[in-house]
């Protein structure tokens, strides 16, 4: 099912429901016809999205706002803060072509910083989902907690056949023991290709797929920091901020000392072109982040 | 208006902006801006807001968004005068352990929304409102902004979409007090001419002395005036209004007054004193 069907369905069978764009049309589409006057398209207007929805939600509503993830999280980003965050309202947040998925359309729409950004305001929580499949899975969850969510919009096809979602709980996608790839978002597809092709080297692969950033399924972290030689975050996301920041700090605060690395986007923005040769030229494909992985456990072994 | 209603209100802001005078000590306020939204706030609240003590959660209700946040001090001694809470909590503003402090906050009853940032509550308005239609209430919704406040772009974005979205059950009313944190408006960025402004932006606007009862009246009965597009009622008013050595003044903003230049300030405010203040000493953020 596609996201637009999954949302309309739910939006279908709770009148609380209210779906909302800025002009962001392509991950709504069928919506207008279906809800009526419960969509809402505002314009290119990020700020009004977020201030409205969290009118909308004083109201006891639960609106779905959807704008590109850049002009939502960082245009808008105090209205999220502080008529969001601040009171709680059950606003979700939707991020569309965020991380690699902007792909030819340039720095000015790069959301690289999203995920460091949304998970710095208190009680915000973070649905990062792999694939379409994940996203829809998550979904229904996330509309029903009482919490702001942002949902990082993914809408490629699923590599690998999911498991029920639960809020706050990873999905271990390949059990291993040398090396453990945790991976949020999009390049679930990319680490399940690099963690075949090391486990064709003979190395242990552990493989999980983290789902939501906040709350973070910690205790996975924990038990994968405590089973793995080394652990290397994959995101296509700043290294400041996001998952590689976030079990850096469950590392430091619970006393463990494991090797981590990451697969990311290091401190600047990305070549343009189409994800592919967006994959390639960022060294995020399989077989590179595979060879990446095999390097870093190369000085994982020395020290 | 009955002679009798006009004196309770002018009564009853006399004591508003006694409350307001003396939250000027201990820490101070932003008497000001305070001052010259009393007579508004008073107004709405007593004539025209369907909001009271006993039905501060009913969904049918009218809202008052305060998107202005730093005049909350008016609000606060609005609501407590008309029973929303105790006037004496007036007394614990700043205090620890208490919700009365610089900016507005939902823990008031009375409150509606936090505020302080400005240029938020139009869009947050247009979210109420929108669902107010939507949901077959009857509920208006009113967002006071402060004339400072429309140098923020946020607020023309919002009013673009309230507009487009025909919602007749919004009214802005601007406190026009002519003059931002610490410069005349029309000195530093010029806002006029601001009624056509906002007829430009499809909003139907009227101009009114935003201190006399009976005009406000006047004008506020035929709100909202359209039934497809937001109202607008600018409101001049006098920044300090009410205590002469306050009054119109850009350095009159924040300001944390010794308990005894609060008591002669509250003399002025009653007409008994002539007390020079002028050079009196201020805190000014």
């Amino acid at each position: 099912m596609d996201y637009a069907t999954a949302l309309g369905n739910l939006a279908a069978a709770d009148e609380r429901m209210v779906v909302l764009t800025a002009e962001n049309r392509v991950p709504v589409r069928g919506l207008p016809e279906r809800l009526g006057a419960r969509f809402v398209d505002v314009g290119i207007a990020e700020q009004t999205l977020v201030g409205m929805s969290a009118g909308l939600a004083l109201r006891g509503r639960i609106p779905v706002a959807h704008a590109l993830a850049a002009f939502l999280t960082m245009r808008a980003f105090e209205f999220i803060r502080t008529d969001v965050g601040l009171p709680g309202l059950p606003v979700k947040l939707v991020g569309y072509v965020p991380g690699v998925l902007s792909t030819a359309n340039g720095p000015t729409h790069q959301a690289l910083e999203d995920v460091a950004l949304m998970r710095g305001i208190p009680g915000l929580r973070v649905f990062c989902p792999a694939d379409v499949e994940d996203l829809v899975l998550g979904l229904d969850a996330v509309v029903a907690d009482a919490a702001p969510w942002y949902i990082r919009y993914v809408d490629r096809p699923a590599p690998i056949r999911h498991s029920a979602f639960e809020i706050g709980r990873a999905e271990v996608v390949r059990m291993g023991t040398d090396v453990a790839l945790l991976v949020a978002g999009a390049l679930l597809r990319e680490a399940s290709d690099a963690a075949t092709r090391l486990a064709a080297t003979g190395l242990s692969v552990r493989l999980v797929n983290m789902r939501t950033l906040r709350p973070i399924d910690e205790e996975c972290v924990v038990t994968t920091a405590q089973t793995a030689r080394l652990i290397v975050t994959v995101e296509d996301h700043f290294r400041t901020g996001g998952l590689y920041s976030t079990v850096a700090e469950i590392l430091a605060r619970r006393r463990l000392r494991t090797p981590l690395d990451a697969v990311c986007l290091e401190d600047r923005w990305f070549a343009p072109a189409l994800l592919d040769r967006v994959l390639d030229n960022e060294r995020l494909s399989g077989s590179h982040i595979a060879s990446r992985v095999t390097a870093a456990m190369e000085r994982t072994d020395v020290h | 208006m009955t002679p009798a209603e006009l004196e309770d209100l002018r009564g009853l802001a006399l004591r508003v902006r006694e409350h307001i005078l003396r939250m000027t000590a201990d820490g101070g306020c932003f008497v000001g801006a305070s001052l010259s939204c009393a007579d508004l706030i008073v107004y709405l609240y007593s004539r025209f807001l369907r909001i009271s003590p006993g039905h501060l959660t009913d969904p049918q209700r009218d809202y008052l968004l305060l998107s202005k946040g730093h005049d909350v001090p008016a609000l606060y001694a609005t609501c407590a005068e008309l029973g929303f809470f105790d006037v004496a909590r007036l007394r614990r503003h700043l205090q620890p352990g208490d919700d009365l402090y610089w900016h507005p906050n939902r823990r008031i009853p009375g409150v509606e929304f936090h505020s302080g940032s400005l240029g938020h509550l139009l869009s947050v308005g247009i979210g109420v409102a929108y669902d107010a239609r939507l949901s077959g209430h009857p509920s208006r919704v009113v967002v006071l902004l402060g004339d400072g406040e429309l140098d923020e772009g946020s607020v023309w974005e919002a009013l673009l979409v309230a507009q487009a979205q025909r919602l007749g059950n919004l009214v802005l009313v601007v406190d026009r007090n002519g003059v931002q944190a610490n410069m005349r408006t029309e000195e530093l960025t010029p806002l006029e001419p601001l009624a056509a402004k906002f007829g430009a932006f499809g909003c139907l606007a009227r101009t009114v002395d935003g201190h006399d009862f009976t005009a406000l009246d006047a004008v506020f009965r035929g709100a909202p005036f359209a039934a497809d597009a937001p109202s607008v009622v600018i409101a001049r008013t006098v920044r300090g209004k009410g205590v002469p050595s306050l009054e119109d003044r850009v350095d009159r903003w924040f300001c944390a007054f010794t308990a005894a230049e609060v008591e002669e300030l509250v003399h002025e405010l009653h007409g008994r004193s002539p007390a020079e203040l002028v050079t009196a000493p201020l805190a000014v953020r």
